[in-house]
């Protein structure tokens, strides 16, 4: 089981979804985020004070997948969330040691 | 007004006359044609009065709403989100405190007759305050009128302070240093300036100054306090360097237009009449915070390269705070002009006077009230015209003697600057006296943690927001 870890822009959120769905992946958490990697921030002004803002928002989409879906996931992120600039995110894969139904005690993939 | 009255007066003359001969068929026609007479001066006095009343006690309302939410919301959202609730508290608690504080004894050092600087206790709870005017003051609104209109000005000059404090005054030490205020700086100064026998009275003051609405009693007062306090309490952790934007821009857009609204009660409400005056007043208001909102939002679209939501709103409020002393004496175009000066005069002060000497006047209290007061106070006394208001009554031929410099009495001007003198002066030290003392008795500032905490929980141990339910 690989978990993948996906920090995107937040307008690209609704594409990312759907192109998941579409991949057979239904099971994913949501997360609203700030950060930045390479990409710079903005100023804002309030009465003369400069306020640089380099904290922005980002949204982070965490989901564990069966190992054969990785690459679909994978590419199915991708396809959705890439504009070509600076800021459209980054993926980050790890291997999952167990995950487990809390419903029904399920574990392994069947658990997914 | 006058249509009202004739409709009044119409069917009462009918209704006096048909009653009067129905009860004295044998009478002689004098002493009937002289009740009928009393009965219809009578009748019109109360058409005016009802009239008068009616705009005074609606524009009492309007002045409270300008702190209860106007203030509330205007400095709520300019503070970090931690604060929000202890912010909107402390304008709260002038609307109970100063209220008790003024019906108990403020009216009466307010406006009680005394001497030059302050009232007296004869009208210590209210004694003596009834439903009947007041010819001191409004001759034909009840005195209780006028005194509850003038409490709502009591109410807001020293919520307009802890816009300088901002999220480090602890909620007993601001309870206790702004009740004592409204007694100490706010009670002398509105005697001094409106109160029968008052210093600067622009009738019959040795020092006649011209303020109509509160120019120098509630803008200057406040807004030196509020410097002086700054500079006291020293400024927020961790200011200038971490960044504290609004944490709600939106708040306080709506707080600024509530001020905007609300401001027509409290300078054509200080016509104390529902006559023309007040329709000067408030055109001169609306006008004001047009063209200033103009003016700040232009010299930061050059400075900045953006005009900021910001920036008008604050540009608005700067405008109505100069036009306060000016509203019921200068003619519509002055207003254009004086808030056009606000507008730019303000942003100055918040943005080259105050970055160069580094106070932390959080919410720019000084820069907006104390520096727009002091301004629109200078600038009545230049464009003041006794066609407009001939405050100064007529000379012997029956002409309107002259009341500003426009009208060609440059000495106003003089008198203009005495009466900003004496409210910085009585501002400046009566702050700092009671800073001291309260200081010493319980402790002005929160401790670092507190405020690093927030004052909503430190203080009144809540939040304002709930995101998590």
């Amino acid at each position: 089981m690989m978990k993948i870890e996906a920090v995107i822009q937040p307008s690209k959120l609704d594409a990312v979804k759907d192109a998941l769905l579409e991949a057979g992946i239904e099971g994913m958490t949501i997360l609203e985020a700030r950060g930045h990697g390479r990409q710079k921030g903005h100023t804002e002004f309030y009465r003369g004070r400069e306020y640089t803002v380099d904290l922005l928002p980002k949204v982070k989409i965490e989901m564990v997948v069966p190992d054969d879906l990785r690459e679909k996931a994978v590419q199915a992120i991708i396809g959705a969330a890439r504009t070509g600039r600076i800021g459209d995110g980054k993926i980050f894969i790890s291997r999952v040691d167990d995950a487990v139904r809390i419903r029904n005690d399920e574990r392994g993939e069947t658990a997914l | 007004m006058r249509r009202l009255a004739i409709r009044l007066v119409v069917p009462l003359v009918f209704f006096v006359i048909s009653t009067v001969s129905f009860s004295q068929s044998a009478s002689p026609a004098a002493p009937a044609t002289q009740a009928q007479v009393a009965a219809l001066q009578q009748a019109i006095q109360n058409a005016q009065t009802s009239g008068d009343n009616g705009w005074m006690l609606v524009s009492a309302a309007l002045v409270l709403l300008m702190t209860g939410p106007g203030l509330a919301l205007f400095y709520g959202g300019l503070v970090r989100r931690k604060n929000i609730l202890g912010t909107m508290m402390q304008s709260f608690a002038m609307m109970g405190l100063v209220t008790i504080i003024w019906a108990i004894v403020g009216y009466s050092l307010a406006f009680g007759h005394g001497n030059a600087v302050i009232g007296g206790f004869e009208h210590v709870f209210l004694r003596g305050v009834s439903l009947a005017p007041n010819p001191d003051y409004a001759k034909t609104i009840p005195e209780q009128t006028y005194m509850i209109y003038q409490l709502m000005f009591a109410i807001i000059t020293p919520a307009l302070i802890t816009g300088a404090f901002a999220e480090r005054m602890k909620f007993s030490a601001m309870a206790l240093f702004l009740s004592l205020w409204s007694l100490l700086v706010y009670c002398p100064m509105a005697h001094m300036v409106w109160g029968i026998g008052g210093l600067l009275n622009a009738s019959g003051g040795h020092i006649p100054s011209l303020d109509f609405a509160g120019g120098t009693v509630v803008h200057v007062t406040s807004g030196v306090s509020a410097l002086v306090t700054a500079l006291y309490l020293g400024k927020r952790m961790g200011y200038p360097r971490t960044a504290m934007p609004p944490h709600s821009m939106v708040l306080s857009f709506i707080g600024a237009c509530l001020l905007w609204v609300g401001w027509f009660g409290f300078n054509a409400g200080s016509a104390l009449n529902a006559g023309p005056l007040a329709t000067s007043a408030f055109i001169n208001t609306h006008f004001a915070a047009a063209t200033a909102a103009l003016g700040w939002t232009i010299a930061e679209w050059i400075h900045n390269g953006k005009p900021t939501a910001l920036g008008a709103i604050s540009g608005a409020v700067a405008g109505l705070v100069a036009i306060t002393p000016a509203s019921g004496f200068v003619q519509p175009m002055s207003a254009l002009a004086i808030g056009l000066a606000a507008g730019f005069f303000c942003f100055f002060m918040v943005f080259q006077v105050k970055a160069r000497f580094g106070y932390d006047d959080s919410l720019d209290a000084f820069g907006v009230h104390g520096a727009g007061g002091t301004l629109g106070a200078i600038l009545t006394g230049v464009f003041a015209v006794s066609a407009i208001n001939a405050a100064y009554g007529n000379d012997a031929a029956g002409n309107p003697i002259a009341t500003g410099a426009l009208d060609g009495h440059w000495m106003q001007i003089f008198n203009q600057l005495a009466g900003v003198a004496v409210a910085w002066c009585i501002s400046a030290v009566g702050t700092l006296v009671l800073l001291f003392a309260v200081d010493k008795a319980i402790g002005l500032r929160v401790s670092p943690e507190e405020e690093n905490a927030g004052l909503d929980l430190s203080q009144h141990g809540e939040e304002g927001y709930d995101f998590n339910t």
